[in-house]
């Protein structure tokens, strides 16, 4: 497993050297260096905000291609709830779901429905005071990446619960192995995703071993195709598809309402997300019960792998879970089942990443912040970006940390240049 | 024992009702706990305690201000306002008390957990305040505490 793959990648001829991305960034995971931007790996939580600002469309996705499917006898596609936002609300789905079929896969599971699953589980898990409030639903992995490395001290509050999308392979992966009497290697699992976070949590995974799932296609990669077979595709075979409220886990709110919390807190939005946290770290939101905090602006169907206007998108899926919907109960008992056969609950603990430490000793570390302070003083403090690190601070911290030089400051490098001439070289 | 060259030390203005600046120390302080590798259980008490006494000075006080010294095994936070005081530093002690007005309720403010908690996040707490000369909290944090 490569510790620091990350799904969103620079495409190095398409950079100009823009700093769009380097102030977006939430977490200042990005520097120019020699006009081109670098993603420090270590820190990137693949929020994909540089995906949706590049102008020149450099910051991109690694997904996997349909050719995969190849690699395996038997081909399941889990269906993303984020994707019934994409079509018109008159659309009919099942051709949406044959579509997906054609493009070469033997079996499709909807994430919905694993999204009606882990609303159960929600429910049961709010029923318990003893867990610290509010409870940090584990959704958004971009999220989830963020407490590790910003709010370390709120990991304890994360429901400890696997996501839809994993859940959704472990039901359909163990369905089809038993059903059609496969070993594991024959059968490839791939999510049809909006969501580079979500494709970075299948290579490396959060809170459990082993993803699953066997890769994840970007649904802007398929799109066309997907509207081509869904014009020419029947409509005879029915889809089991999930409740009105699952499905409606794709927009901000969906996951609270799907719940019945009256108590919680739903913010979209990285920077939005960041605010609230600090108000959780400072025990200001104890009261609350749910915190639902996704990383795209309306939530998953705001995902940078989308095609469609996530507003629209939104309004949609809004629309769709306020369906008086005919889906089918979920039983105790197969909830009971999934809790049995280890598919719902995270295994392994989550750790802090102490990406922002500056050293390792703290008396080294001590005099680096000295220092940082002592550089940043005489910066302009313009934060103009034009050093290629974020802010005047972030420079004073890369020059101490060694990745920067004080004349990457094109303001003391014109000072540096005139100073022996003060009266202009006349 | 602490050496003072060893210190990082600073120092931040609390005006009064100055909601938008209150709560900078905190996360100022909070960054640098970071860039230092303190585990996050002792940053975040830091953290609260350090708003909860910006706050008190943006809320009942005149205006003032926050000192910090960040040594390798501790914290010490030093907040320093110029009045009114208080009336009776016990009774402002206890949990649920409070003078806040309804104004300052409605911005979420005004529950009286305030002192309580920073007496709760720091191990070594103490208040002295005098009635028209202003009031003075001191809090020790240390930083070898075993994480919770
Ligand atoms: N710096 C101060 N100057 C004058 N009075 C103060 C000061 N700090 C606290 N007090 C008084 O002590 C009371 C209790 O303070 P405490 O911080 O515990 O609660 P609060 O500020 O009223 O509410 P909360 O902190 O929960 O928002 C305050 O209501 C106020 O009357
Ligand atoms: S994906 Fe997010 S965290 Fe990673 S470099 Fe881009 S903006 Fe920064
Ligand atoms: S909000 Fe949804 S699409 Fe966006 S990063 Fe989080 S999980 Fe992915
Ligand atoms: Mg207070």
């Amino acid at each position: 497993m490569n510790k620091y793959f990350h799904s969103v990648v620079l495409d190095e001829e398409k950079c100009n050297g823009c700093t769009n991305c380097l102030k977006r960034c939430p977490i200042e995971a990005i520097r120019v260096k020699n006009k081109k931007a670098i993603i420090i790996e270590e820190r990137c939580i693949d929020c994909g905000e540089c995906i949706r600002v590049c102008p020149y469309h450099a910051q991109k996705s690694i997904t996997s291609s349909i050719e995969m499917l190849k690699d395996f006898e038997f081909n399941i596609a889990i269906f993303p709830m984020s994707l019934y936002g994409q079509f018109s609300v008159d659309t009919n789905m099942d051709k949406v779901f044959q579509a997906i079929m054609d493009l070469g896969f033997d079996y499709i599971y909807d994430e919905a429905r694993a999204a009606d699953i882990v609303t159960e589980v929600l429910k049961n898990m709010l029923k318990e005071d003893k867990l610290p409030r509010p409870i940090i639903s584990s959704l958004c992995p971009a999220i989830l990446r963020l407490i590790q490395v910003r709010f370390p001290s709120l990991i304890d509050n994360i429901a400890r619960v696997e996501s839809p999308m994993e859940i959704a392979a472990r039901v359909a992966k163990n369905e089809i192995m038993k059903r059609n009497n496969l070993s594991s290697d024959k059968v490839g699992v791939f999510f049809i995703t909006q969501c580079p976070a979500k494709v970075t949590s299948i290579v490396n995974p959060i809170g459990i071993k082993e993803s699953y799932l066997d890769g994840a296609i970007s649904i802007e990669s398929i799109y066309g195709d997907i509207v081509k077979k869904a014009n020419q595709a029947k409509d005879d075979v029915k889809f089991s598809k999930g409740s009105p409220e699952g499905i409606g886990w794709a927009r901000v709110g969906g996951q609270s309402y799907a719940i019945g919390v009256d108590n919680y807190l739903a913010v979209d939005g990285i920077e939005n997300v960041i605010k609230v946290l600090e108000e959780i770290e400072l025990g200001k939101l104890n009261n609350v019960d749910f915190f639902e905090g996704l990383a795209c602006i309306g939530g998953c169907v705001g995902g940078p792998l989308n095609v469609e206007n996530p507003f629209i998108a939104k309004s949609r899926i809004r629309k769709l879970s306020q369906n008086k919907g005919s889906s089918e109960k979920i039983s105790k008992e197969y909830i009971d089942d999934l809790y049995n056969e280890g598919s719902i609950w995270w295994t392994e603990k989550i750790y802090p990443k102490s990406i922002m430490t500056l050293d390792s000793n703290i008396r080294k570390a001590m005099e680096k912040i000295e220092r940082i302070k002592e550089i940043a003083k005489i910066l302009p403090g313009l934060d103009c970006g034009s050093c290629g690190s974020p802010t005047c601070n972030a420079l004073a911290e890369d020059i101490v940390q060694g990745h920067g030089k004080i004349y990457d400051c094109i303001f003391k490098l014109r000072e540096n240049f005139y100073k022996d001439f003060s009266d202009g070289g006349k | 024992m602490t050496n003072k060259s060893n210190a990082i030390n600073l120092e931040f203005n609390v005006m009064k009702d100055d909601f938008s600046r209150a709560g900078e120390a905190s996360s100022k302080i909070k960054k640098i706990l970071t860039q230092l590798g303190i585990v996050s259980s002792v940053t975040r008490r830091v953290a609260i305690a350090t708003y909860e006494a910006e706050m008190n000075i943006a809320i009942h006080s005149l205006g003032g201000k926050i000192e910090v010294t960040i040594n390798p095994n501790e914290i010490i936070i030093i907040a320093v306002d110029n009045g009114p005081g208080i009336e009776d530093v016990k009774l402002a002690m206890q949990e649920g008390y409070s003078t806040a007005t309804n104004k300052i309720r409605e911005l979420g403010f005004g529950a009286g957990m305030g002192l309580p908690n920073m007496k709760k996040c720091s191990d070594e707490f103490d208040i002295v305040s005098k009635k028209g000369k202003g009031t003075k909290v001191f809090m020790r944090i240390s930083l070898d505490s075993k994480p919770v």
